[in-house]
């Protein structure tokens, strides 16, 4: 609607948006005072001095780094490989003719609807019989393609390259494979890019299949389940946890500062299209 | 590529003609024709297999780790397994799914699926739509109100829950310090049913409201302009130029962010398996908030009964299945009324 807006429009996004911090900003206050005044009413309501003492209670209690490579290496491999299989697979639906595309394209919309993520009891046990369990590899493996990844960049290269330039660099000689990656995938750059911090973000912040892969070896995800055990049977040491929970958002704060833009962009892209 | 081919063409001349017996030489004619030959019939062979060749990774991959568990998933339902040997044992038919069907728990787990959906889904789509609609205004600082609602999204949901189990703890609580404060009784978040499913809620709905709303604002400013206008020459004030005009106009956004939402929050796993601050953690001491998710994981992984998760599984597949076409056919209903 095209008004300038009152201040009932900026206030009401202002106490969203408090809203919208205030939890966040709770786990930075609580993380950072002593596992007493954490329990305290009134509550604290700023940050206090005790967080490098947190965390070093934390880097004690679990093996807070190897878990933040372990998430980093996992979420990455997962990203490349996402970006790459379905930036190739939306490049073939978009730009290519071929027999059988819109059933198989049907296919791949059809699958977005599934819940893969019930079928964990099977998934356990081909890992367990490949002896995967507690490797990074079971935790990456289910998620190096995706339905969504295929179905999105079939949207935005659709429009993104002209049917003209595929002809043109045929004409030339070009390979179908030289064709892709000169002029497909200089185009979907914008794309790749917005596929790869979902998929990162997605794999980062996944808990139920690691849980179930994992044993030993711990992602971050794992590490915090770990860490809110500890306290358990007596009442939770909210301090302890909440000062992991800080630790292990800063690296995705971090992301979202750099990246929140192109974060906006795609799911508002990605919702014009879908 | 092509100056590959020219290479693979030269070695080709200077080699000697397979067979061995000296064959009579070919003139230079006659070899560029058989270059150009063989050029063309590989370039028809990359014409035709390349698209499949670029789609099968995704389909190879697709099909084993997600067709595949899923279909193993009903087979396993069929069959009673032998939890010290990691067996199979007989095949029993749909016992499993009479077991799951008939158990107090798993009832009690999709009534809690059902409960933690709704209180999170319909508030959720609401508070979204309200916000994309304050949003689509020509608000100062777009880019810094755009970003800020999404600041939730990056949080991951095991952060989430630990976050608001603290807010929402029984005993020092800082929620219940306020309710006592205000001379309410605290509640029991992590014992009294449905205020669990209203904690619980709140989480889900404070991770992805703005995500959901940056969806509806990019569908309202796909909305024609025009429209606006000739409403307001109609004489329809801004709340009737909304209901008559930004409805119905993102209908198909609306079903889709219902129908996703519908997907992901009948497998909500995150939330109430750390909101639970007992050890067990199948969803509170009474499986008060646990979901049929939930259900699935404690009954297939930690205690392994195979058979009875797996029919579980199957029936909460159906169960989404279906709500998700239900909601489709709600929606389309609704949306079209409000357009009349």
């Amino acid at each position: 609607m095209n008004r300038r807006p009152g201040f009932l429009v900026y206030g009401l996004l202002a106490a969203f948006v408090i809203g919208s911090a205030l939890p966040l900003y709770w786990s930075f206050v609580i993380g950072s005072q002593t596992k007493e005044r954490a329990d305290d009413f009134p509550p604290p309501i700023v940050p206090g001095g005790h967080f490098l003492e947190n965390a070093r209670q934390v880097l004690d209690t679990v093996d807070f780094w190897q878990a933040l490579l372990n998430s980093l290496l996992v979420s990455t491999a997962c990203a490349v490989s996402v970006v790459f299989f379905s930036t190739l697979a939306g490049y073939s639906f978009a730009k290519l003719r071929f027999r059988g595309s819109d059933a198989l394209m049907g296919f791949v919309v059809m699958t977005m609807a599934v819940p893969t993520q019930l079928a964990i009891v099977p998934l356990f046990i081909l890992m367990r019989d490949y002896n995967l369990l507690d490797t990074l590899t079971a935790v990456a493996l289910p998620s190096l393609v995706t339905a969504f990844g295929v179905f999105f960049m079939r949207q935005f290269l659709t429009d993104a390259v002209p049917d003209e330039l595929i002809e043109a660099a045929r004409m030339d000689g070009c390979t179908m494979l030289r064709t892709f990656w000169t002029v497909a995938v200089p185009a979907a750059r914008p794309a790749m890019a917005i596929l790869f911090l979902f998929t990162f973000m997605q794999v980062w912040t996944d808990y139920m299949w690691p849980l179930v892969a994992l044993q030993k070896t711990e992602t971050l995800q794992i590490a915090l389940d770990r860490l809110a055990l500890t306290g358990q049977g007596q009442t939770t040491d909210y301090a302890l946890v909440l000062a992991g929970t800080g630790m292990a958002t800063i690296p995705l704060l971090l992301l979202f500062v750099l990246a929140g833009r192109q974060l906006v962009a795609g799911i508002m892209q990605g919702a014009v299209k879908g | 590529m092509s100056t590959q081919h020219r290479t693979a063409g030269d070695t080709a001349t200077a080699e000697s003609p397979a067979g061995g017996a000296p064959a009579p030489r070919r003139t230079d004619e006659g070899r560029e024709r058989a270059r150009l030959v063989r050029r063309q019939r590989r370039s028809r062979w990359d014409l035709k297999l390349s698209p499949y060749l670029y789609v099968s990774p995704f389909f190879v991959l697709f099909a084993l780790v997600g067709l595949y568990p899923l279909l193993y998933t009903g087979y396993l339902s069929l069959f009673d397994w032998n939890r010290a040997y990691y067996v199979r044992g007989e095949f029993v038919g749909l016992d499993n799914y009479q077991f799951v069907l008939t158990d107090p728990v798993f009832q009690k787990s999709l009534v809690n699926t059902f409960s933690i959906f709704l209180m999170s889904s319909v508030p959720q789509v609401i508070l979204a739509v309200t916000i994309a609609a304050l949003l689509d205004n020509h608000v100062r600082g777009r880019a810094f109100w755009r970003m800020s609602v999404l600041l939730p999204f990056v949080v991951a949901p095991t952060a989430v829950a630990l976050i608001f189990g603290s807010l929402f703890a029984d005993q020092y609580g800082v929620v219940n310090g306020f309710l006592k404060e205000l001379g309410l009784e605290p509640i029991r978040w992590h014992v009294d049913r449905w205020w669990s499913h209203f904690a619980i809620s709140g989480m889900v709905n404070w991770r992805w409201t703005g995500y959901n709303a940056l969806i509806f604002l990019a569908a309202m400013q796909a909305v024609p302009r025009d429209l606006y206008e000739a409403a307001a020459i109609d004489g329809a004030g801004r709340v009737r130029q909304f209901l008559s005009v930004t409805l119905p106009m993102i209908r198909p956004t609306m079903i889709f962010v219902i129908i996703t939402s519908t997907i992901g929050g009948l497998q909500i796993f995150t939330e109430p398996r750390l909101f639970d601050d007992t050890p067990n953690r199948e969803g509170g001491p009474d499986h008060q908030y646990m979901t049929s998710t939930l259900y699935i994981y404690v009954k297939g992984i930690e205690d392994q009964f195979y058979g009875r998760a797996s029919a579980a599984a199957w029936v909460l597949f159906l169960v989404i299945v279906a709500i998700a076409v239900l909601n489709y056919l709600v929606t389309r209903y609704a949306t079209l009324r409000s357009s009349r």
